[in-house]
């Protein structure tokens, strides 16, 4: 294992026997230097800023001074996260200049924790994509393959830590946003609880649905990086107030007895056959200690990617209202009026998906049109949720594959939006049921692509979810493989 | 269920995008294509159904109004396309 390749746990350890935080965020940055050309994980890199942080770290250390519980540890921000007075861009043109003048909820809770900002990282414009191919800066590009996309829409953040250009990163979670790409790079990710992180300075792309979540190589780090960004915040009001387990601290002890649903839904048409054999694999590894495989029905699953694409685009339609070239981003040369001000604005600065889902969600919402469109999916998303807790009233958790595939070629789906929305069929439901999923590395398929396993667990079940992922993990080696670069 | 030119121009205006004719005519005909798929939730019986706009049984979440730290006016205004003194300029809205 060379050093790059370590866990953020192992990296505190280093740190612990007294290797420095800057001879850590060099090596990073050197990784960054050397890969960046292929990869493309980075929208911004923060070289001197990085290192200025690694040299502070040292000196509190030298110091005798308690550090926080990422002391010295590199982590790479999806850049949908507001970081005061450094550019954040949502991957768009219209906010190419835009430097916020606060912080996110997520990253004052990292600074706090001495965690180092390494860079903001690529993704498909405003998070809408599977695949970053959005991106108004180029798509990223998945280590393994780098003909393939890493996912998306946290494509970057995925494929930073899978290059090992850091250990650990944050990426949103709207419709499978951190879990597909996680699934793709052989990555560890988790989408919260919806509530469970704090969205404030997270620029909004379906309210009802966005989370922040981690991505990492292995169950440890993840947990750990939730443990630091989750809990209460007043200023957004959907952060729920509860207490923030010691996830890090029970990840060892197995969840025993263990009832684990398989759903038919998830194992449909389309499915993978090699991504099948190693979900199935997964689900023996759990048998073998003692789990219960039960089958369990989610009859309107069938139906997520439409309501999705309802409710989503719904709310986006109305956030995005916001990008009309007067307080911030982009504005137009030329215009006869204000009105044409902020259509010219508009129709410039955003790019061919986000304008599709924009006019999407404004016409779910027209007058007219809204009953039979976004109340009627508002509806089926009741359903959908109502399937799940049947399901939970006879599992603890809902295994399944994450994606249908392993990482498809750049330029495969590009053209055709239905199919790239399909690539989410097996994430999506869980955002519109506002619960919590991890999805955790279980296999490559022959050509060296990695496959992922989902669990979906009740809400603010992370605890159990970090646990029973941690049972597949002691007993595997998918999480230790690293991609040649 | 597929949209004609004018249907998508009329959301294009209500959207606020400026969008040139051969912009329109490919963004029709993909949202043709969405609106087709989507049209499957139909079949599904929801006779009865509150809708779920919210995954939490949160409504209103209130506290204290206690006077807090705002931006200055030039942090406010730091990332505006033009400013006028202390304002956010925009073309103006009536004739004079």
């Amino acid at each position: 294992m060379t050093p790059i390749e370590r866990t953020a746990g192992e990296l505190l350890a280093a740190q612990a026997q007294g290797e420095s935080a800057e001879s850590i965020a060099k090596s990073y940055l050197q990784a960054i230097h050397d890969r960046e050309g292929r990869v493309k994980s980075f929208l911004h890199v923060n070289e001197v800023a990085a290192l200025e942080q690694a040299r502070a770290i040292d000196a509190k250390r030298k110091a005798g001074q308690t550090l926080g519980r990422l002391a010295g540890v590199p982590v790479a921000i999806k850049d949908v996260l507001c970081t005061k007075g450094q550019v954040t861009t949502c991957g768009s043109k219209i906010l190419q200049n835009f430097r916020p003048p606060y912080d996110a909820h997520v990253i004052t809770a990292l600074d706090k924790a001495d965690a180092i900002f390494i860079g903001k990282t690529n993704m498909d414009e405003f998070a809408m994509g599977s695949s970053t191919e959005n991106s108004a800066f180029g798509p990223s590009r998945n280590p393994w393959d780098l003909e393939r996309i890493p996912g998306g829409s946290s494509g970057g953040s995925a494929s930073a830590v899978a290059a090992c250009e850091a250990p650990i990163a944050l990426g949103t979670d709207t419709g499978g946003s951190i879990r597909q790409p996680a699934s793709l790079c052989g990555l560890v990710g988790l989408k919260p609880t919806y509530g469970r992180v704090s969205r404030f300075g997270l620029v909004a792309f379906a309210s009802s649905l966005d989370q922040i979540g981690p991505f990492a190589h292995d169950v440890l780090d993840a947990a750990l990086l939730l443990e630091t960004i989750a809990g209460h915040d007043d200023r957004d009001s959907t952060s729920v107030n509860r207490p923030v387990p010691p996830y890090t601290t029970t990840l060892d002890q197995p969840i025993k007895p263990l009832t684990i649903g398989v759903a038919k839904e998830y194992f449909s048409e389309g499915l993978d056959s090699e991504v099948e054999t190693a979900v199935r694999s997964a689900l023996k590894v759990y048998e073998k200690q003692g789990a219960k495989i039960v089958d369990v029905s989610l009859p309107h699953s069938q139906y997520a990617i439409a309501t999705y694409y309802l409710v989503a685009t719904a709310e986006a339609s109305s956030n995005l209202a916001r990008y009309d070239g007067v307080h911030y981003g982009h504005r137009a040369k030329e215009f006869a009026d204000l009105i044409a001000m902020y259509s010219r604005s508009r129709g410039e600065g955003f790019g061919s998906e986000v304008r599709l889902r924009i006019m999407l969600g404004t016409y779910a919402l027209s007058s007219g049109y809204k009953d039979a469109y976004y109340v009627k999916a508002l509806k089926v998303r009741r359903l959908i949720k109502n399937d799940f807790d049947a399901a939970f009233a006879q599992c603890d958790v809902v295994m399944g594959p994450t994606t249908p595939t392993a990482a498809f070629r750049i330029g495969e789906k590009s053209d055709d939006p239905l199919a790239m929305y399909l690539s989410d069929i097996y994430t999506i439901s869980c955002n519109l049921a506002g619960i919590a999923g991890i999805s955790v590395p279980c296999g490559f398929t022959k050509s060296g692509l990695p496959i992922g396993l989902q669990a979906l667990a009740p809400p603010f079940e992370e605890e159990k979810l970090f646990r029973i992922a941690r049972m597949h993990e002691r007993e595997t080696d998918w999480h230790a493989r690293r991609a040649k670069l | 269920m597929a949209l004609d030119l004018e249907q998508v121009r009329w959301v294009s205006h209500l959207a606020r995008l400026d969008l040139s004719e051969a912009d329109l005519a490919v963004l029709g005909k993909k949202l043709g294509a969405v609106l087709e798929y989507v049209d499957q939730l139909q079949q599904v019986n929801t006779d009865g159904v509150e809708p779920m706009a919210h995954p939490l049984p949160v409504s209103n979440v209130f506290r204290e109004d206690v006077p807090g730290q705002s931006l200055s006016v030039d942090e406010a205004l730091a990332n505006a396309p033009a400013r006028h003194g202390d304002f956010f300029a925009v073309p103006a809205v009536f004739e004079t």
